[in-house]
């Protein structure tokens, strides 16, 4: 028996360059990085040097506040490179994968503090998420409800799931239910046919932001004032699982090569952490011009220089666009280009249907304004929340209106479609960024 | 184009910080940012954005009032040489009668208003922003076809300075820039914005006999025993056809309620305006029309007229469609619409009928609830403040 959610508003933007079904292996890359960007909330502190000879699982990194959370090696190999960034922050830490491939062993768990020392200590505690805030969860809080999301309607995402992992996901979902009090929601994609004896299913339907955690946690028990909940993807559900059952930590992931120039999009199997100059080695078709790696998707990912940048968390896609800076629209508010996509109808392109595949470059296309449009974001957000007064509240810096109209239940990441389609170009989701950043500051 | 970027690249470093012409940074900005859409590329968030931007936005209004206003200006000349007793109705010299009657009121709108937004752009270091494109065309539309353009200038000034830019520009404004305009017009000079002369413009020949340059409204307006004929300038009787085409004086863009119907499909298709606003502004104008209508009096002329009458009549349609959908001064939230649009539409009648001071109560309508507009919101955000906080109290009891 499950749960199905409908969720109406939203988008799913038409971008080209799908990926494949099939699946190559990638096994020419030797360099793999950890950036602690990626996992906010904590200061990360180098618990390795340069040359150390470290083994897959042993930490890279440990947490200032608590040096029991640590970020770790996806490999065996040599320490290649601490490179640090302004005010000797740590930027990354490389590892160059040699010799044989042996793992950290981390011993039996026997019960569940045990079980939360080794989630602590293998890096995979990390690959958590906590709302409110939305970062490396606190250690020693006992979340209200744990939210698993099984699937992601990203554009041109792929599927988090395959066949192979569902013994380790129903292990993992059965290990988080003993951290909480409250429940553990996984929820999947309407028609999925996923169950779970661990935790309670909800189906979801719907365009995009339907996979996102927050839309999730709202439909289903929206958090509250003074709540904390965990969020993770039912990847990281099932590594815990398997690491957990059976010791081993699986670091290995299955990436989509997606966007328009990639030349053949497709999936490739690698690690956590891949260096992207070898993962994309051949993939990019440079004929349009410059080029925007993106690791993520485009509406949440991060850019990266790919001849030096890393797979980066969640370590599931990368998207290849073009810039698009050397491009010239001449009066592009006169366009009648049947190529220019806009939800609101106001170019010719509706008229051919504005669910095909779109071309899409990184330029903002238009000027930074005021918010002029109202109910645009509303269109997108299907949450219980006035998003234009919430980003209102952050921008002033108001924490009690915050709190009042729901800061504590969301993340960036549901700003991202609003930030797409808004006709004033705000940078919506680094206010919202801002904004979780400046409460956790003041409140804490 | 590759020419004319090429050169104007060339030029562009002595407008920047240190140049020569650094004093029109904005100016040639805004010039700039007008011929090329600027490529600049995302530098935080998403990596991909929808391709409209405030500048389409802007000019898909402007689109949509085209059918207005170019029906206006054949309308100006229709109305003139009914009422110098000429029979010819070529297209083309009725048309560009009213096209060089109107003119200089546009440009001056234009100018005036863009110089004031250059200026204070180049003071604050800000883009030029595009929201007078609409307002600036809008404008003269509202007015009566004889508005002396130093009177224009004076009003738009004052609108631009007072209801816009003192509170931050495009954006920032609570009241509707073009109607600030038309109510300080009107109350500053109401001797040249309302009565029977100045909706038509005679221009220095001589009217026919049966002349009377009254409006529909103005006619009903004065009656004495209600029971009114509406006619048009030469005296004979105006059919409802004539009424919603707009075969009438009155403010020249705004007559025709045909054109204001394929304006809102423009706005509405194109998703630039909201249909929540024009559908209860509408509901709410013709509830309030039906009531005027059902307890009708001879001391309320106006209460006389037909229940359709009175959407189609005067600067209802027009305000409903192009002024109380304009997204800054309006409410935001889904629920406030309703309530705002509704309001708007029963004051608008409520005055026109009720107040026989005012011959049109569409103006000060929209005026008054973009005054009450942030009070809605705030209402309907508690509403959603206070569910949050019950949810919390529900789970801590």
């Amino acid at each position: 028996m499950s749960n199905i959610i409908k969720i109406k508003k939203g988008l799913d933007i038409p971008l080209a360059g799908a990926a494949s079904e099939s699946v190559t292996t990638d096994s020419s890359t030797v360099l793999f990085g950890i950036v602690p960007d990626d996992f906010p909330g904590y200061t990360w502190k180098a618990a390795v040097k340069a040359g150390d000879i470290v083994k897959a699982g042993d930490a890279l990194l440990y947490a200032k506040e608590d040096d029991r959370l640590c970020l770790t090696s996806p490999v065996a190999g040599t320490v290649a490179e601490i490179n640090r960034g302004e005010r000797r922050k740590i930027e990354f830490v490389s590892v160059r994968k040699e010799g044989e491939q042996t793992q950290k062993e981390f011993g039996k768990p026997t019960d569940k503090a045990s079980r939360m020392e080794m989630l602590l200590r293998s890096g995979l505690f990390a690959m958590m998420r906590q709302r409110p805030f939305d970062i490396v969860p606190f250690i020693g809080t006992a979340p209200r409800d744990i939210f698993v999301t099984a699937f992601d309607t990203a554009p041109l995402a792929p599927e988090i799931l395959n066949a192979d992992m569902m013994a380790d996901l129903e292990a993992g979902l059965k290990t988080l239910s003993e951290f909480t009090a409250g429940k553990v929601y996984l929820s999947v994609r309407a028609g999925s046919g996923i169950t779970s004896n661990a935790a309670e299913v909800y189906e979801f339907q719907g365009p995009h932001p339907a996979g996102n955690t927050g839309t999730q946690i709202a439909a289903i028990a929206p958090v509250n004032k003074g709540e904390t909940v965990w969020t993770l993807d039912a990847a990281t559900a099932a590594r815990i699982g398997r690491f957990l059952s059976t010791g081993k930590l699986d670091y290995s992931t299955t990436v989509a090569l997606t966007g328009e120039d990639m030349k053949n999009p497709h999936m490739v199997r690698t690690m956590v952490g891949a260096s992207l100059g070898t993962l994309l080695d051949g993939e990019l078709d440079h004929t349009g011009g410059k080029i925007r790696v993106i690791s993520g998707n485009v509406l949440t990912g991060v850019r990266v220089d790919w001849k030096q940048g890393f797979l980066r968390y969640p370590y599931r896609q990368v998207t290849a666009i073009d810039e698009g800076d050397q491009t010239d629209e001449f009066m592009g508010w006169a366009s009648v280009d049947p190529g220019k996509y806009s939800v609101k109808r106001s170019f010719p392109a509706f008229l051919r249907g504005l669910s095909k595949p779109f071309h899409f470059d990184a330029r903002i296309k238009g000027g930074h304004r005021a918010m002029i449009m109202s109910g645009e974001y509303d269109k997108v957000f299907p949450m219980d929340i006035y998003p234009e007064y919430l980003i209102k509240a952050i921008m002033a810096k108001d924490i009690e209106r915050m709190e009042q109209l729901g800061i504590y239940e969301v993340a960036p990441e549901d700003f991202a479609l609003p930030e797409f389609v808004d006709t004033s170009k705000i940078e919506l989701q680094k206010i919202v960024r801002d904004g979780l950043d400046y409460l956790r500051k003041e409140t804490l | 184009m590759k020419g004319l970027k090429r050169n104007i690249d060339k030029i562009k470093p002595h407008f920047e910080k240190g140049g020569k012409l650094s004093k029109f940074h904005s100016v040639f900005d805004g010039f700039y940012t007008f011929l090329f859409t600027p490529n600049e590329t995302s530098r935080s968030g998403v990596h991909i954005h929808d391709g409209n931007d405030s500048k389409r936005t802007m000019i898909m209004v402007v689109l949509a009032l085209l059918p207005c206003c170019l029906f206006g200006m054949w309308n100006i000349g229709l109305q003139h040489f009914m009422a110098i007793g000429d029979p010819g109705r070529e297209f083309f010299k009725l048309f560009f009668y009213g096209f060089f009657a109107v003119l200089p009121q546009i440009l001056t709108a234009y100018i005036v208003g863009l110089g004031i937004e250059f200026i204070v752009a180049q003071i604050r270091g800000h883009e030029i922003q595009e929201g007078f494109l609409v307002s600036g065309i809008l404008i003269p539309m509202i007015c009566p076809v004889d508005t002396p353009c130093w009177m224009l200038a004076i009003a738009v000034a004052f609108a631009v300075i007072f209801a816009k830019e003192v509170f931050g520009g495009t954006g920032y404004n609570f009241l509707n820039v073009a109607l600030v305009t038309r109510a300080f017009l009107f109350f500053s000079y109401p001797s040249k914005m309302s009565g029977d002369n100045v909706f038509v413009q005679l221009g220095s020949q001589t009217a026919v006999d049966s002349y009377s340059g009254a409006t529909p409204l103005g006619q009903l307006a004065s009656s004495t025993d209600g029971a009114v004929q509406l006619t048009n300038v030469l005296g004979d009787p105006l059919s409802m056809t004539d009424i919603f085409f707009g075969f009438y004086p009155g403010s020249w863009g705004e007559t025709s309620t045909f054109c204001i119907l394929i304006g809102a499909a423009i706005l509405l298709i194109s998703g630039m305006a909201n249909w929540r606003i024009m559908l209860s502004g509408l509901l709410g104008g013709f509830f309030m029309a039906v009531v005027a209508h059902n307890w009708m009096s001879p001391l309320y002329p106006v209460s006389y007229l037909q229940p359709l009458e009175q959407l189609c009549l005067g600067g209802f349609m027009f305000a409903i469609v192009f002024m109380a959908t304009d997204p800054v001064t309006a409410c935001r939230t889904n629920t406030g619409k309703y309530i705002y649009g509704a309001l708007i539409g029963i004051i608008a009648i409520l005055i026109r009928v009720y107040n026989t001071g005012y011959p049109e109560g569409a103006m000060l309508s929209v005026l008054l609830m973009n005054c009450f507009a942030p009070l809605i919101d705030y209402c309907v955000v508690n509403s959603n403040i206070r569910r949050r906080m019950r949810r919390v109290t529900v789970k801590n009891s």
